[in-house]
């Protein structure tokens, strides 16, 4: 199980209060098990991206707007993985 | 196969500490992996001023590595850290579909592509199944032993009450029918799969559907006998510990166990002895001393020594 403690050990530069921060301004959306949150891998992943965006400058504004345009870019590439898959099937 | 760190940024020898983390910056904003998900070249761009970036934005190390001590890869002959994964290796999966972004709903495709598509196609616009969804939770000792009931709160924001029956066992899974992502085409939603780790308890361990405890307990204890208070997974009870008890034995404690489930019965609790010697008192010494010249025959390794 991926808690609080494991991300903040795994994720070296990031301290509690931000992450606590993002999953309320629902950047990264852990499950919660027992009143506690529960991250995935997908989760860390996400949380050392918004980590590496913050260390770029992308202020908590900003932030937003560009998460939304990161995940309609992935939605819309997994959308024509899913065609490219039925091309290939309709060509079999 | 590294490069300078200097010449990777961009940046003299003589750089200051500004100079380099705007130049680390500048490379980072144009070629993070997870803002180019197509592109490898950027990645190795990346990576690369990355290692850079750690030998050359921390002082200590940037001495370390204009002295020679480090190499460009800034390892001290030590074990390079294992590659890191980038949202984008998730988010191009079926998991991605998690962050999916708002209002994009994947049937359009079906729509777009409907005609296109027939339903003759395998997987077409055929009803399908959602994925399964995992998740590792940690439950506690004593609610895999006694049962609990635990509030899980999916990443959409659903909660769910999940019945934790008596008696899991340490990796089980359990199934929460129509949790997972959605179907498609009017298929049937994908499910949660929970697999449950055990937390260990300080004091009991499990064996089984039995629960074990070292119970700390007096000289007088085991050499009087008596009503000794004893910790079980419910509740205190009392133990009755006979007079002249071993150090070490074992005394079982009916249905303290594992509680009951269904047609299965509770499992029993096993104590042992543990002998404690406590404060000293010279009182009782003597009263051994007097002890050990009037049983000076009796050897308790006897057995021992003949099975040896």
């Amino acid at each position: 199980m991926i808690t609080v403690a494991t991300v903040l050990a795994r994720v070296p530069g990031l301290d509690e209060h931000r992450l606590r921060l993002w999953i309320a301004e629902e950047w990264v959306r852990p499950a919660q098990w027992a009143g506690e949150p529960v991250f995935e891998e997908i989760d860390l992943a996400r949380v050392q991206l918004i980590l590496d965006l913050d260390r770029m400058e992308v202020g908590v504004a900003a932030m937003p707007v560009v998460l939304s345009l990161l995940d309609q870019l992935h939605e819309h590439r997994r959308q024509m993985r899913r065609v490219v898959d039925m091309l290939e099937q309709r060509a079999k | 196969m590294a490069t300078d760190p200097y010449e990777t940024l961009g940046v003299s020898r003589t750089a200051t500490q500004d100079e380099i983390r705007t130049a680390f910056r500048k490379i980072a904003k144009k070629n993070h992996p997870d803002l180019n998900p197509g592109d490898t070249a950027a990645e190795d761009r990346f990576k690369a001023a990355n290692t850079a970036n750690e030998i050359l934005s921390e002082p200590e190390r940037r001495a370390k590595f204009d002295r020679g001590e480090i190499d460009a890869a800034g390892q001290e002959r030590q074990a390079q850290r294992p590659d890191r994964q980038y949202y984008r290796d998730f988010a191009q999966g079926q998991g991605g579909a998690r962050y999916g972004a708002a209002g994009l709903d994947p049937d359009d495709l079906g729509d777009i592509f409907g005609e296109y598509f027939s339903s003759r196609e395998p997987g077409g616009s055929r009803p399908r199944k959602g994925a399964d969804r995992r998740y590792r939770l940690e439950v506690p000792f004593l609610s895999a032993i006694n049962g609990a009931t635990e509030r899980l709160t999916l990443p959409a924001g659903e909660t769910v009450d999940v019945r934790i029956p008596a008696g899991i066992e340490d990796g089980q899974a359990l199934r929460l029918r129509g949790k997972g992502d959605p179907g498609r085409n009017a298929g049937p939603d994908g499910d949660a799969l929970i697999e449950v780790g055990i937390v260990p308890h300080k004091a009991f361990r499990r064996v089984g559907r039995n629960v074990e405890l070292d119970l700390p307990v007096t000289l007088a204890e085991v050499v009087l006998g008596g009503k000794v208070p004893v910790p079980t997974p419910r509740g205190e009870v009392n133990l009755m510990v006979p007079a002249g008890s071993d150090a070490g034995a074992r005394l079982r404690l009916r249905g303290r166990g594992v509680a009951e489930a269904g047609s299965t019965a509770a499992g029993d609790m096993f104590v042992t002895l543990a002998l404690v010697a406590g404060p000293r008192d010279e009182a009782l010494e003597t009263a051994l001393r007097e002890w050990q010249e009037r049983h000076s025959d009796f050897d308790p390794r006897e057995a021992l020594r003949r099975s040896a």
